[in-house]
């Protein structure tokens, strides 16, 4: 196949960016959407022209790391991460533009990588079980129903990758933290510091400067795994009950 | 150099609890007093990092890639071990033990192998407290299901994704000790090397790959952790990342290298499809349950899976059955990879290339109807699909053997140091538990076993007989000239300015190992591949074409300085396979067979850890044997037959 690409081409944080159109002839509908760009890459290497930087490690959808925004979908046309997508979704002559996620608290690396590093940020404000290692109880002791256990892991297979995000006309975090907020609400490990943990979260995703939800759905609709919206309706639920009661406390006088 | 395994003496259940005991501790108001640095934050630096600050040392961490998630770890699909015998079906720590110890062709140490089995027990606690959720029973236990070369049902898992979830488990504690302000992370850094000062491990040099600065951080004791070395065969099911540098950095620093040549094939992974092939995937191994491996007896060019139909069957050759009547098409992973490659090496192969066999669920799908595959291997069959494009209900699926784990690694005594003081190495980067060969989902129980329940301990010792005023600062002129050594090497591979790519130079390497240091071997062969290797290095450094500049993001440079390591990695490897002139697990030596082709240990002449020694620029390397000593268990030949 031959196709042309207009990729984003940014040099550096503070740089400007702007498109550049290649010419790709040596496209085989076999290749993945990241082996084209290789492909690509090498030519342009030959050239002595600087390759286009993009973010990948395990080219087979699960390390959250590939991030192209391809033809105006986070992942291109198919709702998989873009390492799992393949040219034959293409057809043979079609432009492609490719660009990096857009979100302020995403700023842009170099072309098409960006820092997504609020998302840690984001985790280390809450998302973990407050225990050490060592001294825990058996894994047995405590029975979790079959439902809830599948429940939190459909919650706990987020990737990181950020689609939601670059899906969102408000740039909006809520997929992402949701499913966090929601795995440890579902799981009894995760309820003595549940209030805690939503507030911390939710406030450290407002400092990243992350937009607000809108109910768009958007992000369940680009989401490479399927993370429902049902997560924000449950992280809006556990973050109003943990308000009230943290009002409740502040008025409450006591020690 | 003597080598000193430090296995204790005494009954083997009782050597780690002994061992415990005798360990120096450090005073908790001391601990403070300490810092350590994790380089690699996958299961096994994550697990360390956290572990360690929750004690109350301060940690630094390194991992390359943007998040500590995206480990390659994170990939790991089928599940993790743990002698836990919830199914009540006779599993116990000593089977676990014996399983690993025989699965590894007797070539580990017993006491580290026994440990790994006792202390599996409580990584699965730790990783549920964490709210790790793992897979259910409807009664709401923990389910459990077998896996290769194991009779009992030992395996936890998370779907398909136990790897994702027990990383994001160990990420969560790593994070707790981040906010806590006991490790800091750095994030896009890559460590270069290793710095020794007076014998001991000191610190390392990083460079930060956004910036592209070279700097030098000290340390009481430094922790590689930074996985497996597959990808020096350029195709692998390895992350495009993964690479030796760390692990080789510190081996030109004195740190022993051990059995390097021990490299896991894997049977079940999708063919290549061409020159722009990148990486493999892996299909679970749980397809040979119910898949019948086939090529035609007649070689048909070309054969493609849609036509797979048109051969007869009469005309068909399921040569694991044929060979192995017992076993069939579910024996070991070594043996299915050896006999796949020898059919295309007949000229037997399937598919465009000739390079892959069938896997063929027909039969399968007849006897048990297609919702019952698709309840098993739905989701396979889906991935498999959206790669290849070919539906596996409808044709049978392709498969071609690929590179997997390596066993071999930098060697370490049962503390988990290497052979320079104050150095450690951890999960995939160390050589210590699998032996010639691991089992599945052991990797992961490793990676988690040494992190949190052995190296809380092991390190005190250490740092407790040293003491917190023996460190040297950044200041010192060994590590000014480490940040020389790194900088002048990156300026080096900027100036090359030659006319071949580096993946040009990494597939040739690549290639070069697959046909002659892979899946069988041979003396000639061997010597071939040495002789390649150093003349593809010396091409290497004349005539390679690294565009771009040393102060920025700039991916081709990381790229050439992990495949120069890879170059020098690989002859290693080689060398290792020449000495060792025995069949052992992974380690196929034609010269060492039975009469009817199968892997023949020699146990009388070969039952050591190579461990090797760097004795500078192109000097060839010093042989050191540790003894393997067999106290508990019987050697005994495998047989599938
Ligand atoms: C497809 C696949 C499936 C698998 N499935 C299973 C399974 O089901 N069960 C099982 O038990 N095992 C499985 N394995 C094996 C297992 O996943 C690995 O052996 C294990 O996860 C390795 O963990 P680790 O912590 O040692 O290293 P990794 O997870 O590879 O982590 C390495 C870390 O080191 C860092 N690093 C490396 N070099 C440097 C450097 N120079 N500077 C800074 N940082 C560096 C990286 O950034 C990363 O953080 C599988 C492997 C593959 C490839
Ligand atoms: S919620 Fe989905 S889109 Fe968002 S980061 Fe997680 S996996 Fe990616
Ligand atoms: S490269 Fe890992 S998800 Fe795409």
């Amino acid at each position: 196949m031959k196709i042309t690409l207009k990729v984003w081409r940014q040099k550096s944080k503070d740089a400007k960016g702007e498109f550049k159109t290649y010419q790709h002839d040596h496209v085989s509908s076999d290749m993945s959407f990241l082996e084209m760009m290789d492909v690509l890459n090498t030519q342009l290497i030959k050239k002595g022209e600087d390759p286009i930087h993009f973010d990948h490690d395990c080219r087979e959808g699960i390390c959250g790391m590939c991030s192209m925004y391809i033809n105006g979908q986070p992942h291109g046309p198919l709702q998989t991460t873009t390492c799992q997508l393949h040219m034959r979704t293409f057809k043979d002559g079609e432009t492609i533009t490719v660009e990096p996620w857009r979100a302020q608290a995403f700023p842009v690396i170099k072309d098409l990588v960006v820092d997504r590093s609020a998302f840690d940020r984001i985790q280390q404000a809450g998302g973990y079980v407050n225990v050490n290692t060592g001294g825990v109880p058996d894994a047995n002791v405590i029975p979790i129903s079959k439902k809830i256990a599948d429940e939190a892991f459909d919650a706990a297979a987020c990737i990181g990758c950020g689609a939601c995000v670059a899906a969102c006309k408000n740039a909006s975090a809520m997929l992402f933290v949701s499913a966090k907020v929601s795995q440890f609400a579902l799981l009894p490990q995760g309820h003595a510091e549940r209030k805690e943990r939503v507030e911390k979260m939710v406030e450290q995703m407002d400092t990243e400067g992350f937009g607000s939800c809108t109910n768009t759905r958007a992000c369940e609709a680009e989401c490479p795994k399927a993370i429902s919206v049902a997560n924000i309706a449950r992280m809006n639920r556990e973050y109003f009950s943990a308000m009230v009661s943290s009002y409740e406390v502040k008025v409450g006088g006591g020690e | 150099m003597k080598l000193e395994s430090k296995s204790p003496e005494g009954p083997l259940a009782e050597k780690w609890t002994k061992h415990k005991f005798n360990l120096k501790l450090v005073n908790p108001a001391n601990k403070r007093k300490y810092e350590i640095i994790v380089v690699g934050t996958g299961l096994a630096g994550a697990s360390a990092a956290a572990s360690l600050g929750e004690l109350g040392y301060n940690v630094k961490a390194f991992c390359f890639q943007d998040s500590p998630r995206r480990a390659h770890s994170i990939a790991a699909q089928g599940g993790i071990n743990a002698a836990k015998n919830y199914q009540n079906d006779g599993d116990s720590i000593y089977r676990l033990f014996y399983d690993t110890i025989k699965g590894g062709d007797y070539r580990a140490r017993e006491a580290n192998v026994y440990r790994l089995a006792e202390v599996s027990v409580n990584i699965i606690d730790q990783c549920v407290a964490q709210g790790v959720p793992f897979a259910r029973e409807y009664g709401g236990l923990l389910a459990n299901r077998s896996f290769g070369g194991a009779q009992v049902s030992r395996t936890f898992y998370a779907r398909g994704q136990t790897g994702q979830q027990l990383l994001l488990g160990a990420y969560s504690a790593l994070n707790r000790q981040i906010a806590n302000g006991k490790v800091k992370m750095y994030n896009r850094t890559e460590m270069l090397d290793v710095v020794v000062v007076d014998g001991k491990a000191r610190g390392i040099v990083t460079r930060d790959l956004i910036t592209g600065k070279i700097e030098a951080h000290s340390a009481h004791a430094v922790l590689l952790c930074t996985g497996g070395y597959g990808n020096v065969f350029y195709l692998s099911t390895n992350a495009k990342g993964s690479n030796v540098t760390a692990a080789w950095r510190a081996h030109k620093k004195g740190a022993l290298f051990a059995n390097p040549c021990f490299t896991q094939i894997h049977p079940t992974c999708i063919p290549v499809s061409g020159d722009h092939q990148s990486k493999l995937t892996l299909m679970s191994e749980s397809l040979r349950n119910d898949g019948r491996v086939w090529v035609p007896k007649v070689a048909v060019k070309g054969l493609k899976a849609k036509d797979a139909k048109s051969i007869a069957e009469a005309d068909r050759d399921y040569f694991l059955e044929r060979k192995y009547p017992s076993f069939g098409n579910l024996v070991p992973r070594d043996v299915a990879s050896r006999n796949g490659k020898m059919m295309c090496d007949e000229g037997r192969g399937v598919g465009a290339t000739g390079l892959a066999v069938f896997l063929d669920f027909a039969d399968a799908i007849k006897r048990d109807g297609r919702d019952v595959i698709s309840a098993k291997y739905g989701n396979l069959f889906d991935m498999y699909k959206q790669i290849t494009g070919d539906d596996p209900y409808e044709m049978p699926m392709m498969i071609f053997p690929a590179v997997h784990y390596t066993m071999g690694g930098l060697w370490v005594d049962y503390n988990l140091m290497t052979s320079v003081p104050g150095l450690y190495a951890l999960g995939e980067a160390n050589f210590s538990d699998h032996g010639a060969n691991r089992l599945g989902a052991s990797a992961l129980m490793q990676g988690l076993a040494d992190g949190y329940f052995v190296i809380p301990y092991t390190i005190g010792d250490y740092l407790a007989g040293i003491g917190w005023n023996d460190k040297v600062s950044t200041d010192h002129p060994v590590f000014k000239e480490a940040i020389d050594t790194v900088n002048s090497r990156v300026q080096k591979l900027l100036s090359i300015k030659g006319k071949k790519t580096v993946d040009e130079f990494h597939r040739e390497l690549g290639l070069t190992l697959w046909e002659y240091c892979g899946m069988s071997r041979n003396d000639a062969g061997l010597k071939i591949a040495k002789k390649k290797i150093q003349e593809l290095r010396t091409e290497f450094w004349q005539n390679v074409d690294v565009v771009g500049s040393a102060n920025e993001l700039n991916m081709e440079l990381e790229k050439a300085g992990r495949v120069a390591d890879f170059l020098e990695l690989g002859e290693l490897m080689v060398d290792d396979a020449l000495d060792r002139k025995e069949s052992c697990g992974c380690h196929f030596r034609e010269e060492s067979q039975t009469t009817d082709g199968e892997a023949l240990r020699i146990d009388n002449d070969y039952t050591y850890s190579s461990a090797w020694e760097y004795k500078g620029e192109n000097q060839p390397e010093e042989l050191h044997k540790e003894e393997l000593k067999f106290e508990n268990v019987k050697l005994t030949q495998r047989s599938y037959k």
